[in-house]
């Protein structure tokens, strides 16, 4: 039997020299599809509340909300997933409202209230809807997880303002909660492991119980 | 993405003026396709000017007894709000069939009449797009076309305008108010708002040079049955494959716009009077001259079974 050791390291060289190749023989198309940044960077300083706590950041213009909370604020609960708009990974609150962190520029935030999955619950005190993806199995490899629990909460405090969707039934009507509203609402926060039943499962238990 | 430098502007006509001044200048309101856009290097501004600001958020009565709806009003809040829900249903049922609840958050009324093709070519940066590289020609044209355009199309281009928002705008009558960067105002119908591709396809709208949207007017309430029909490859948060915006009189006449097919909403106000005889017709004199490829030749006789269930529904 070889050892496991040896094994590693020279899987560890195999893979390092395929990378190398495979740099070399490549870069030079890279350089013409991606062309490097043009002009120098540009730093604006911004500050916004996460959680109740204010920051004051001095970023790169570029720096979306979501890096600017991951990568600045080092809150890494908000995950990337496709970083153009489509998973929902990213949702967080912004003054009560959910969106897309990776569709917005932190620089547009000067003086917003963001909320993430971080000021939802802790460990040890969770918000009823963590719980409740807990109870019913609400994820698998849970990378979407906070998303999901980020637009969930948001999603029960819409039906409550009264704002309709693509399948309520009567615009003029208040709106009524249904399983069909929660998935209708829920769909741009997609689940690549597919436990939406479950999702939905714990999603209509937190409803219920706020009545 | 590109580096660029960033402002705030504080008032309508001083934005207009900063982007007609600064090359490669635009503005950014919710941001969810310019910075999709600006990810892929498909768009490359130098500067940003934040319309944010501009406190254009509000939907107040006009006059005559319209509506007008600010620039900046989320997709969620014109959606949500009583009076579009009870006299412009069609908007109402048309924004909501769009994107998904995060998006319409932020997205703005007048990001969404700007908002770019969905068309798989402008997006992929390793293949000629005409909208993207003026010129350098069309993928599309012999390429995976099954979303695209099928009428109003050009040698050029064949993508379609992605709103759903729009196509309910233009059954509507909307007129798009704007202010150009010398302060003056004027008001486009939205029938005129957007363009066909032509020879020029990157040039998608008849707006000016920094020339900036400040509101959407709606006419008096039409009443009829206003439905918004979307017919899509998933039930939800996906674009149109085609769809019909309609508001039908109980006399059965009315008027219907069509999504999906076109660089602009498709509507052809001299077929409408061919409404109480029924979608074949209809579709005829609308698409009258439609060039389908084979990908989405479907769509000929997927837009008379929309707008014949369209009609069934309001009937019933």
């Amino acid at each position: 039997m070889p050892d496991p050791k040896e094994l590693n390291v020279n899987r560890r060289e195999v893979v390092v020299g395929t990378g190398a190749c495979a740099v070399v023989a490549t870069s030079p198309l890279l350089v013409r599809a991606q062309p490097a940044p043009v002009g120098t960077p540009v730093m604006t300083k911004v500050s916004f509340s996460v959680n109740g706590r204010s920051h004051t950041l001095e970023l790169d213009t570029r720096t979306t909300l979501l890096d600017a909370l991951r990568e600045h604020l080092h809150l890494t609960g908000t995950k990337k997933g496709c970083d153009h708009g489509q998973c929902g990974a990213c949702t967080v609150m912004v003054d009560g409202r959910r969106i897309n962190s990776c569709l917005t520029l932190a620089v547009m935030h000067q003086g917003s209230a963001v909320t993430s999955i971080e000021g939802l619950g802790t460990p040890d005190n969770l918000h009823p809807m963590q719980a409740a993806f807990i109870k019913h199995d609400g994820y698998q490899c849970g990378y979407c997880t906070p998303g999901q629990i980020c637009s969930s909460v948001a999603v029960l405090d819409e039906i409550k303002a009264g704002i309709p969707s693509h399948v309520t039934a009567d615009l003029t009507a208040p709106v009524q909660l249904s399983e069909a509203e929660i998935r209708e609402r829920m769909s741009g926060n997609i689940c690549r492991c597919g436990a939406y039943s479950n999702i939905v499962e714990a999603v209509t238990e937190v409803a219920e119980r706020q009545g | 993405m590109r580096a660029f430098t960033y402002e705030r502007a504080s008032a309508p006509a001083e934005a207009a003026a900063a982007v007609a001044r600064t090359p490669g200048a635009k503005f950014i309101a919710g941001g969810t396709n310019l910075l999709d856009l600006m990810k892929l290097q498909i768009e490359t501004p130098t500067h940003l000017v934040d319309v944010n600001g501009l406190q254009l958020d509000a939907i107040e009565p006009t006059a005559d007894g319209g509506l007008r709806i600010g620039a900046l009003v989320r997709n969620t809040d014109l959606a949500a709000d009583e009076r579009v829900r009870r006299d412009y249903g069609v908007l109402s049922r048309a924004l909501l069939a769009g994107a998904s609840g995060q998006l319409r958050n932020r997205a703005t009324t007048a990001g969404n009449l700007l908002q770019r093709t969905r068309c798989p070519y402008f997006y992929d940066t390793a293949q000629p797009c005409n909208k993207r590289q003026p010129g350098s020609g069309c993928s599309a044209l012999d390429g995976f076309s099954r979303q695209l355009g099928i009428i109003g199309v050009s040698d050029a281009c064949i993508a379609t305008n992605p709103s759903d928002m729009a196509v309910a705008m233009r059954a509507l009558d909307a007129m798009v108010e704007t202010v150009r960067p010398d302060g003056t105002t004027r008001a486009i119908p939205i029938a005129e708002f957007h363009r066909l591709p032509g020879d020029i396809p990157h040039v998608e709208t008849t707006l000016e040079p920094g020339e900036l949207i400040t509101a959407v007017t709606l006419p008096p309430p039409l009443g009829g049955q206003q439905i918004y029909r979307k017919v899509r490859d998933r039930a939800s948060y996906a674009f149109a494959l085609v769809s019909v915006a309609a508001v039908i009189q109980q006399d059965g006449t009315g008027r219907v716009a069509v999504g999906g097919v076109a660089h602009k909403p498709w509507r052809l106000e001299a077929a409408e009077a061919d409404l109480p005889r029924g979608p074949r017709v209809v579709t005829e004199q609308l698409l009258a001259g439609a060039k389908p490829t084979h990908d989405n030749a479907f769509k000929v006789s997927l837009v008379e079974r929309t707008l014949g269930a369209v009609i069934s529904e309001a009937r019933s």
